[in-house]
C-alpha cells in the first residue's frame, strides 16, 4: 500500500495550476524536494576539495624540495594515486546519489500522484528536473575537477603520470563533469524504470561500470580526433548527447506510465 | 494479578514531556480502552507497555512484575502497531511462517485457518491487501501467538464500520476463548463504548481517569437544576463538567456513592460513556497544569 | 480453557524459559533478505566470470608477445599494444572495482539491512516478537555478513590469479596498497568490515539513503587511513604476517560494529 504523504509545499500546485508552472517555478519545487541531495552533495564535494587544497599546497612544498633532493616524496605520490581512484568513482557515486531517487523515490512513495498530472505536464515535469539537476551535478563535478587537476599538475609535472593517461584523462575537468552528468542521467532513468531507489543506485553502478570500462579499454582509441582537447570535446560531447537521449527517454517512460 | 501496572510513569522527547506521571494497575481480563485526542500520548504509553520505548522516569511492568521489554513480557505479549505494520513484500503464508519463527509458541493452524475463513488469499502479499485485511492479517498473527496481553495501537482508524465490526469479533472471541487480556487505543469513543469495560482517559499527556466502565458510570451522574444555586452546590461536590444556559446548570459530578441523595430542587440523570469521556477530557484542557508543550507521537 | 489454568500454566513455564533458537532467523534473515542477497551473490559470480575470461585473455596475449619475433616487428608491436594498453586498461579497472567492492557491499547490502525496518515502520512489528530485538539484530548481521565474506575471500583468490601476470609489468607487488587490499584475509575483512559498518550506520541513521552516503565517506576514511597511515607501521613484515594482522583488526572491529549496533538497538525509543 501506498501512503499518500505530499512533501512539504511541493506538488500541490502544480496540480491545480491550468496553465503550465513556469520556469522559476519548477526551479523552487526541485529545490524544495530534493534539497537534501542539493545540499550534501555539495558539502561532501566541498569538504574533499578542502582536503585537495591542503594536499596541494603541502605537494607543492615537498616539489620545491624534489630539484634539490632528486626524490619526489613517495608518500604524496601514494595519497595523490588513491585520491585519482576516488576520482574514478565521484562522478557515479555523484550521479547514483543524486539521480537515483529523483523519479524512484516518488514513484516509491507514491507522491507521484500529486506532482504528475497528465500528459505534456508531466512530461516537462521530468524534463525540467532532470536538466536543472543534472546541469547542477556536472557543474559541481567539473568544478571539483578544476580543483582535482590544480592539486594533480606536480606529478603531471614529475613525469609520474600524464594528461593522457586514461586514468589521468577521465579526471580533467571537462571530462569529468560530462560524467557525472551521464552518470546521473542513468541514475534518472533507471529510477523511473525500476520504480525504486535502490536498485536502480544497483543498476547505474553496473551500467556506468560497464560503459566505462568500454570507453577506456576500446571507444577512446576509435576517435576520429587526435589530441588532448579534442579528444575532451569529444567525450564531452558524446557523453552530452547520450544524456539528452536519456532525458527524452525517460520523459517518454513518464508519460507511458499509468498513474 | 494486574496485568499492566505503571508508577509515576513518564516519557519525554527532548525537553517536551509526550507523557507525564501516570499511574495505572489495570487487573486482567479486562478490554480496557485508552480514549484520548491525537497527541495526548497514548502511542507513547503503549509502546512503553510493549517495551518499544524506555521511560524517561518511572517504571512499567506487566503481567504481574515482568518489566516491560524483557524476554517474557516479549513471550507473552502480542503488540498490533499502528497502521498494523506488517511487511507489504511478504505473502501471508510468508507472514505466518516469520511469526512462526520468531516465537517459541506459535498456532500456525489457527493463523491458517482464520486467514482461511476471512478469505483472505495465503499467497497474496500483504501489500495487495485491503486495509481492513492487513489489519485482520495483523491480529490473527497476534492471536496466533497465544498472548497473555494483547496491546492494539489505533487499530481501528484505518477502517470503514464493518471491517470493525469484523476486527472487533475476533478480539472479543479471542477474550472469550483464551482469556486474553486486551488494552486497546483509539480517539474515537464510540467505536468503544460497546467493547470497553476498562476505561482509561488520557488528556495532554496525563492521565485523567482510569476505572472500570462500570464503576465510572456508577460514580459519575449530570446533576440539573437552577442555575443561581449552582454555585453553592459546586462547591460542596466534586464537579467534572459546569455547563450553565440561562436559568439552568447541568453539573457532571462525581460522587463518593452511588446512593447519595439529589440536592432539593436538582435532577440526576446518569451518564453515557461518551459524555463522562469528553467531560473529563474537556475538564483537563482547561487545567493549568495541562498546558504543557506536546508533541505528536 | 479458564483463565485459571492458563495463568497457572504460565506461571510454571516462566521460570524456564527458553529462547527462541538461533536457527531459527536463518529463515528469516533468507526470506527478508533474500533479494539483496542474491544480488551481491550475482554480482560476486559476475566479477569471477569476468576475471575468469579476461585472465585467461591476458595470459594468451602475454604468451603471444612473449614468443613474438623480432620485438621490432610490426606484429609484435600490435601485440605489445594490445598488453599494454587494452589489457592494462582492463586489469586497472579489474583493480578499481574490486577496491570499492567491499565498499559497494556495505552501502547496498549493510545500509539497508536493519535500517528499512526502521524507515517503513516495521521495526514496531519486528521488535516486539518473542524473539527480542537483541537476537533479531546479531542474527540478521551474522547470517547475511558471514557468508557474504566467505564469497568476497573465493572472489579474492581469484583475484590474485588473476593480477598475477599484471603485477611485475607495472611495477606493483602484492604490498602495493591496493593489490594488497584484494587478495587474501585482507579482501573479505574489508567486506565484513564495511557491512557491518554499513549496518552500524543504518540503526544509528535509521534512514537507508543517508546511511549509505556516511557508509562511503567513513569507509573511504578507513581505506586511507589504513593505506597511508596504519600499514606502513604494522609491527611485522612479510606479505601473509601482514595479511593476518590486518585481518584480525579488520574482524575485531566488526565485532565491535556488531556491539554497537545492538547496544544502539537496545536503546532506540519507539
Amino acid at each position: 500500500m501506498t501512503a499518500l504523504i505530499l512533501p512539504p509545499g511541493a506538488g500541490a500546485d502544480t496540480a491545480e495550476r491550468s496553465s503550465p508552472v513556469p520556469w522559476h517555478g519548477m526551479l523552487w519545487v526541485t529545490w524544495r524536494q530534493q534539497r537534501a541531495t542539493l545540499v550534501s552533495v555539495p558539502v561532501v564535494l566541498a569538504a574533499a576539495a578542502v582536503l585537495l587544497v591542503i594536499a596541494g599546497v603541502r605537494v607543492r612544498a615537498d616539489y620545491g624540495n624534489l630539484i634539490l633532493r632528486g626524490d619526489f616524496n613517495n608518500g604524496d605520490w601514494a595519497f595523490a594515486q588513491a585520491m585519482d581512484f576516488l576520482m574514478q568513482v565521484a562522478p557515479v557515486l555523484i550521479g547514483i546519489f543524486a539521480g537515483a531517487p529523483v523519479l524512484a523515490r516518488e514513484l516509491e512513495s507514491g507522491t507521484f500522484r500529486y506532482a504528475w498530472t497528465q500528459g505534456l505536464r508531466r512530461e516537462r515535469w521530468v524534463i525540467a528536473k532532470l536538466a536543472l539537476l543534472g546541469a547542477f551535478s556536472a557543474v559541481l563535478a567539473g568544478v571539483f575537477g578544476e580543483v582535482f587537476a590544480w592539486f594533480f599538475q606536480p606529478f603531471i609535472s614529475a613525469g609520474d603520470t600524464s594528461v593522457t593517461n586514461g586514468l589521468v584523462f577521465d579526471t580533467r575537468p571537462v571530462v569529468f563533469g560530462a560524467w557525472a552528468l551521464a552518470a546521473f542521467m542513468i541514475a534518472a532513468c533507471s529510477g523511473m524504470l525500476l520504480r525504486r531507489t535502490l536498485p536502480a543506485m544497483a543498476v547505474t553502478l553496473g551500467v556506468y561500470l560497464g560503459l566505462s570500462l568500454l570507453t577506456g579499454s576500446f571507444l577512446r582509441g576509435h576517435y576520429p580526433v587526435s589530441g588532448f582537447w579534442p579528444a575532451q570535446s569529444f567525450e564531452c560531447a558524446w557523453l552530452v548527447v547520450l544524456s539528452a537521449a536519456l532525458i527524452v527517454v525517460t520523459a517518454r517512460l513518464a508519460r507511458r506510465r499509468a498513474a | 494479578m494486574n496485568v499492566i501496572e505503571t508508577t509515576g510513569l513518564g516519557k519525554a522527547y527532548g525537553k517536551s514531556w509526550a507523557l507525564r506521571d501516570c499511574k495505572l494497575d489495570i487487573p486482567e481480563g479486562h478490554l480496557a480502552a485508552l480514549v484520548g485526542p491525537n497527541g495526548a500520548g497514548k502511542s507513547t504509553l503503549m509502546n512503553m507497555i510493549a517495551g518499544l520505548a524506555v521511560p524517561t522516569e518511572g517504571t512499567v511492568t506487566v503481567l504481574g512484575g515482568y518489566p516491560a521489554g524483557s524476554p517474557r513480557a516479549l513471550d507473552s505479549i502480542a503488540f498490533v502497531a499502528q497502521d498494523a505494520p506488517v511487511y507489504q513484500n511478504l505473502s501471508v503464508s510468508d507472514m505466518i511462517h516469520l511469526t512462526r519463527n520468531l516465537n517459541r509458541r506459535f498456532d500456525s493452524d489457527y493463523a491458517t485457518a482464520r486467514a482461511n475463513e476471512l478469505a483472505i488469499p495465503l499467497r497474496r502479499k500483504a501489500g495487495k491487501l485491503s486495509r481492513g485485511q492487513q489489519s485482520q492479517v495483523a491480529l490473527t498473527l497476534a492471536l496466533a501467538r497465544k498472548p497473555r496481553l494483547l496491546i492494539l495501537d489505533e487499530p481501528l482508524a484505518a477502517l470503514d464500520p464493518l471491517a470493525r465490526q469484523d476486527f472487533m469479533a475476533t478480539v472479543m472471541t479471542a477474550m472469550a476463548d483464551n482469556g486474553v487480556s486486551v488494552l486497546l487505543s483509539s480517539h474515537a469513543i464510540s467505536d468503544l463504548e460497546r467493547f470497553a469495560d476498562y476505561l482509561v482517559i488520557l488528556s495532554h499527556g496525563a492521565l485523567a481517569a482510569a476505572a472500570e466502565t462500570d464503576d465510572l458510570l456508577a460514580d459519575h451522574r449530570v446533576l440539573t437544576g437552577p442555575a443561581d444555586e449552582a454555585d453553592r452546590l459546586a462547591q460542596t461536590l466534586t464537579v467534572v463538567q459546569d455547563k450553565r444556559a440561562a436559568a439552568q446548570a447541568h453539573l457532571l459530578v462525581r460522587t463518593a456513592d452511588p446512593g447519595d441523595p439529589v440536592p432539593p430542587g436538582w435532577e440526576a440523570h446518569p451518564v453515557t460513556v461518551e459524555e463522562l469521556v469528553l467531560a473529563y477530557l474537556r475538564a483537563h484542557r482547561k487545567t493549568p497544569s495541562a498546558e504543557r508543550s506536546m508533541v505528536p507521537r | 480453557m479458564t483463565v485459571l489454568t492458563l495463568h497457572a500454566r504460565y506461571e510454571a513455564d516462566a521460570d524456564r524459559l527458553h529462547p527462541v533458537p538461533w536457527q531459527r532467523m536463518i529463515w528469516v534473515t533468507w526470506r527478508q533478505h533474500r533479494a539483496a542477497f542474491i544480488s551481491v551473490m550475482a554480482v560476486l559470480a559476475a566479477a569471477a566470470a569476468f576475471e575468469v575470461a579476461e585472465g585467461l585473455k591476458i595470459r594468451h596475449d602475454y604468451a603471444a608477445l612473449a614468443a613474438c619475433r623480432p620485438l621490432s616487428s610490426a606484429s609484435c608491436q600490435a601485440l605489445n599494444s594490445v598488453f599494454n594498453s587494452s589489457d592494462w586498461h582492463v586489469a586497472n579497472t579489474v583493480d578499481i572495482v574490486m577496491q570499492v567492492v567491499p565498499l559497494l557491499i556495505g552501502m547496498f547490502a549493510g545500509a539497508s539491512v536493519l535500517a528499512r525496518d526502521l524507515e517503513t515502520g516495521t521495526f514496531r512489528f519486528a521488535w516486539t516478537q518473542g524473539i527480542g530485538r537483541e537476537r533479531w539484530t546479531i542474527a540478521k548481521l551474522v547470517f547475511f555478513g558471514v557468508p557474504v565474506a566467505v564469497a568476497a575471500a573465493a572472489l579474492g583468490e581469484l583475484n590474485a590469479w588473476f593480477m598475477a601476470p599484471i603485477l611485475p609489468q607495472e611495477n606493483m607487488t602484492v604490498m602495493t596498497a591496493t593489490v594488497f587490499d584484494t587478495r587474501g584475509i585482507a579482501f573479505p575483512a574489508w567486506t565484513l568490515t564495511a557491512f557491518m559498518i554499513g549496518a552500524f550506520l543504518g540503526m544509528l541513521l535509521r534512514r537507508i539513503l543517508p546511511a549509505m552516503a556516511v557508509t562511503m565517506g567513513v569507509y573511504a576514511a578507513l581505506a586511507v587511513v589504513t593505506w597511508l597511515f596504519l600499514r606502513p607501521n604494522y609491527p611485522i613484515g612479510g606479505f601473509w604476517p601482514a595479511q593476518l594482522l590486518e585481518g584480525a583488526w579488520l574482524v575485531v572491529l566488526s565485532v565491535a560494529l556488531t556491539a554497537a549496533t545492538v547496544w544502539l538497538a537496545r536503546r532506540r525509543a519507539a
